[in-house]
């Protein structure tokens, strides 16, 4: 069929934790990544879940290059992201462009909001002309669903979902293919939640978008993927088709994950699995040997410490990594 | 929910309801931060006070002749310590210069020195802490330590050892020639406080999403440096700006009087003071004049920076 | 229902004095609480479900604050007249609350032992040794292991979900009549979430402890409550029991909300979004606060507030066209 738009291989982030007055040394890595792959199909929606340190956060941060990569490979339509340097990286940033959480901070206050859509153009002059810019930048006011005559107006004056279309349409001045989006909806209100989606779907629609949707909450994620991959600890633990994971997950940890979201259905009250786990989350400098989930497992075996599972098709026929994957339907 | 800033308790905008509705069409005048900050201050009977006090201090710098008649070296040993009086509003000194007068023509050097020591302050500080809040790791150590070692010498020992070091005791030295001196020990010695405040207030801002979404956007360093982090930054630093030009022209004050910074035949506020420290028993106004003026000024300067503090700071609103 | 009545708020009206004008903040909330009961206070930020809250326990900031009409009456007696010293001992020792943000909510000076064992010193007159004894039950109650050991530690020690335990243990020293929970889980992972929710309903059950549920999560609501209350621009728009209202709301703005919420376990739905935004609290018109955002707003509406229609079996709306909304005509 067609190519991946996206492909990334192994990618590995470890964040060294430094001690010392002047010259600090290393003394621990936080390995917020830890072997990631996955592909992007062009037009589609990859949703990214986990909990608080899993590493969707840091793995957004990386495509960007936000943050250096530790190892691993990276590939926008067959070119290597990781190896573009100067000119060349500028290029890439038309093409790959990303959505912040929180829209209390991710515009600068001292900016007009005009000034901050059009900041695209003033970078990348290739763009767009001097004289077309205003034009362009009231299109994108109007694109998602805000007066164009508000273009001299400053983020405080706006609301958080108001905020959050003014990011998005900056992400969007300069037609990327790909938009990652990094929690765009959690810092916002239920009822504005759901705008702000929409415009995230009609806006795939009409322009071909391709995003990685990350965030932690799995009925947003489910209303927006095509595919939906599950990271616990810097590793992707299962990887399918929405339908695939929602219906019939095949890992525990998926499985605890939907057991625990809460359903809005009272009809519903005991009749769902109810899966609970132990203890908290191990911190990512000293992640637990083999499968790093055993710790709060209820199916761990010593298989599980000496060998970690690969992440490979199993029971549901889609990608799992867990020596006793076996499918559940979880959600109702 | 919408504001980070509240933590369990409901905060004004958010009871108030923020935002303006997508389809209003009112045409309404941009209210930048600044804008807001000026309307606040405007308000404000300290801050209207303390600007119309530096104001005044900033006219008789300018042209004290419009405000006293007599030069500064105006001397009439005749009336050598009388007190204040129609003829000399504040009086004489032991010497027969009239006081009012000597008090209008200090001003000048005074807040020179003040102004001076501030802003080359303010530049060494604000370059050496964005510099090393920006690129972090060593060369934020090296900075940091470097700063901490001119932060820990004493401000009054460090001083005198400086200005001594450049003119021996007995050497007669220019009136700029001193005042250079003067600023350029002042602001050595002070720098640290003005790069800590840059400092820190830009590894705040390195990490907020805005300056992320920049560098995402393929933003230059001196893009991000001067349109993102520069704006948001300057505040707290120019707020200490405000305060330190007050402890300045103090500061000033001290090294005349030690003896070690502007000296006769420059008159400065400080140099009065040194002046009268061995009459005041017999002729207090000749201390208490421009002790007066130095207080009033450096506390115009504090309650100004006070002010402008609480307007820029986008919290409050 | 022969459960005891323990709280009820009646007609509570609260403004907040503010440099742009006065807030009215809380426009007439009324709603009770029996033993052993699950009250869920639903509202987005702005509505005033934190404010109603605030006002019961005595902890609103005053000024800029201020209570203007109603009373709040806790076993009958109106706290709102009371002393402050008998509102002292109410709190804690009778109504307690949790808040969100456990981190802010503990003393990150003090160990979490010392923060509970105050309380049965100063409250109850306990000795250092009951207290400290008292301190490891509670840590237990609330399922944090090791509990002899981390009655030692500080709140920064403690895991987020370990910390929002610890301050449930808290809250239940005194042994209270009726938690207040605010917004208990929003800031915890789902799956840390699901864990307290599951700890608080048992302690609830185990205790018949009321417990009033302040949320903006629709979901979270339909799995632990009795009865719920909307809250829209300080004022309660509808309340009913958690089964009838899933399966028929009788306000236009629990419909709105609920065929906004992406679910879980449906895919492919169109989210409907409710247009424009909450009105703002300094300058409240008349009429119903929904109305500007309301697909069924009629010219009435701008006009005349709703009062709250009785919908029978204890349900109440605000709104004109209550019945028809109900029933899902058009």
């Amino acid at each position: 069929m067609s190519e991946p738009i996206l492909r990334v291989e192994n990618l590995v982030k470890y964040f060294p934790v430094r001690a010392g007055v002047l010259f600090k040394r290393t003394i621990g890595q936080v390995k917020a990544v830890d072997g990631v792959s996955f592909d992007l199909m062009p037009g589609e929606t990859l949703g990214v879940v986990g909990e608080s340190g899993c590493g969707k956060s840091t793995l957004a941060q990386v495509l960007m290059r936000l943050e250096e990569p530790t190892g691993g490979l990276a590939t926008f339509e067959g070119r290597d992201i990781f190896a573009l340097r100067g000119a060349e990286l500028r290029r890439l940033r038309r093409e790959i462009q990303i959505v912040l959480q929180d829209p209390y901070t991710s515009l600068n206050p001292r900016m007009t909001v005009g000034d901050i859509i059009g900041e695209p153009f003033e970078i990348h002059t290739e763009v767009a002309p001097k004289g077309s810019r205003a034009a362009k930048v009231r299109e994108l006011l109007d694109v998602v669903g805000l007066n164009p005559e508000h273009i001299n107006r400053y983020p405080h004056q706006f609301s958080g979902g108001q905020r959050q279309r003014i990011g998005i349409a900056r992400a969007l001045a300069l037609r990327p293919k790909v938009i990652i989006c990094d929690e765009p909806v959690s810092a916002l209100d239920v009822s504005i939640q759901a705008q702000v989606m929409n415009l995230l779907g009609e806006l795939q629609k009409e322009f071909g978008l391709s995003y990685v949707f990350i965030a932690h909450d799995l009925s947003v994620v489910r209303h927006l993927s095509t595919r939906v991959a599950v990271m616990y600890l810097g590793k992707i633990v299962e990887m399918g088709t929405e339908e695939e994971i929602y219906e019939h997950p095949s890992h525990p940890y998926t499985q605890a994950l939907l057991s625990a979201v809460p359903v809005a259905d009272p009809a519903l009250r005991g009749q769902r699995q109810v899966i609970r786990l132990e203890g908290d989350v191990p911190s990512p400098l000293d992640p637990p040997s083999g499968c790093r989930f055993r710790t709060r497992c209820w199916k761990a075996q010593d298989l599980c410490a000496d060998q970690e599972p690969e992440l490979i098709t199993r029971s549901g026929g889609h990608l799992s990594a867990c020596h006793f994957a076996e499918e559940k339907t979880v959600v109702p | 929910m919408t504001d980070p800033n509240v933590a369990g308790g409901v905060s004004a905008v958010d009871v108030v309801g923020a935002g303006v509705a997508d389809d209003s069409a009112v045409a309404h005048k941009p209210r930048s931060l600044g804008g807001d900050a000026w309307r606040m201050l405007r308000k404000r009977p300290s801050f209207v006070i303390s600007a119309a006090i530096i104001v005044l201090v900033v006219l008789i710098a300018i042209a004290p002749d419009l405000f006293s008649s007599r030069p500064a070296g105006f001397s009439d040993l005749l009336h050598a310590n009388e007190g204040p009086s129609a003829d000399a509003w504040f009086g004489y000194d032991n010497q027969g210069y009239d006081v009012y007068a000597r008090t209008i023509h200090g001003a000048r050097a005074s807040l020179l020195v003040g102004v001076f020591a501030t802003v080359l302050t303010i530049l060494i500080g604000s370059v050496v802490g964005i510099v090393a809040g920006y690129y972090g790791r060593l060369v934020d150590s090296l900075f940091s330590r470097v700063g901490d070692i001119f932060a820990a010498l004493p401000f009054v020992l460090g001083a005198i050892v400086i200005l001594t070091t450049f003119n021996a005791p007995g050497s007669n030295p220019g009136v700029v020639t001193i005042i250079v001196q003067v600023v350029v020990s002042i602001a050595a010695l002070s720098w640290p406080v003005a790069m800590r405040i840059m400092r820190s207030a830009t590894l705040v801002a390195k990490q907020l999403d805005y300056v992320k979404a920049a560098r995402g956007l393929g933003a230059s360093t001196p893009r991000i440096v001067f349109r993102h982090l520069l704006p948001n930054t300057v505040a707290p630093v120019l707020v200490y700006g405000t305060i330190a030009l007050g402890a300045f022209i103090g500061a000033e004050a001290t090294l005349a009087y030690l003896g070690v910074g502007v000296r006769p035949p420059v008159v400065s506020w400080g140099v009065m003071i040194s002046d009268a420290r061995d009459y005041f028993r017999v002729n207090p106004h000749m201390l208490l004049f421009p002790a007066g003026f130095v207080t009033i000024t450096v506390l115009a300067f504090v309650m100004l920076g006070d002010g402008i503090r609480d307007a820029l700071d986008p919290k409050a609103r | 229902m022969t459960d005891e009545l323990l709280l009820e708020v009646e007609d509570l009206h609260v403004e907040f004095r503010t440099s742009d004008g006065v807030a009215t903040v809380l426009n007439g909330v009324d709603y009770s609480v029996h033993a052993g009961e699950t009250l869920a206070v639903l509202g987005e930020s702005g509505s005033g479900k934190s404010v109603t809250a605030q006002t019961v326990m005595g902890i609103l900031d005053s000024p800029p604050a201020v209570v203007t009409g109603g009373a709040v009456r806790y076993r009958g007696e109106d706290l709102l007249t009371a002393t402050e010293e008998r509102r002292r001992e109410v709190r804690g020792g009778e109504i307690a609350m949790i808040f969100q943000d456990a981190l802010s909510a503990l003393n990150p000076v003090f160990t979490v032992g010392f923060q509970i064992e105050e309380q049965l010193r100063v409250r109850l007159g306990m000795s250092k040794k009951d207290a400290r004894k008292r301190a490891i039950e509670l840590l237990d109650t609330v399922r944090i292991p090791a509990a002899a050991r981390r009655v030692r530690e500080y709140p920064h020690q403690f895991s987020g979900g370990m910390r929002q335990r610890a301050m449930i243990a808290m809250s239940l020293a005194l042994d209270p009549d009726l938690l207040i929970a605010d917004e208990p889980t929003t800031a915890l992972d789902v799956t840390v979430q699901a864990q307290i929710m599951d700890l608080l309903a048992e302690i609830q059950a185990e205790r018949r402890m009321g417990l009033i549920l302040i949320t903006h999560d629709l979901a979270v609501v339909a799995e632990v409550a009795d009865r719920i209350a909307v809250m829209y621009a300080g004022r309660i728009v509808e309340q009913a029991g958690v089964a009838e209202l899933f399966r028929s709301p009788g306000h236009p703005y629990t419909e709105a909300l609920m065929a906004s919420l992406p679910r879980l376990d449906l895919k492919g739905q169109t989210l409907e979004t409710i247009k424009g935004l909450p009105p703002s609290l300094l300058n409240v018109p008349p009429g119903c606060p929904f109305h500007p955002r309301c697909p069924r707003a009629e010219s009435r509406c701008e006009t005349e507030r709703p009062a709250l229609h009785d919908l029978g079996f204890g349900r109440v709306s605000a709104c004109h066209f209550a019945d028809e909304v109900v029933s899902g005509r058009v």
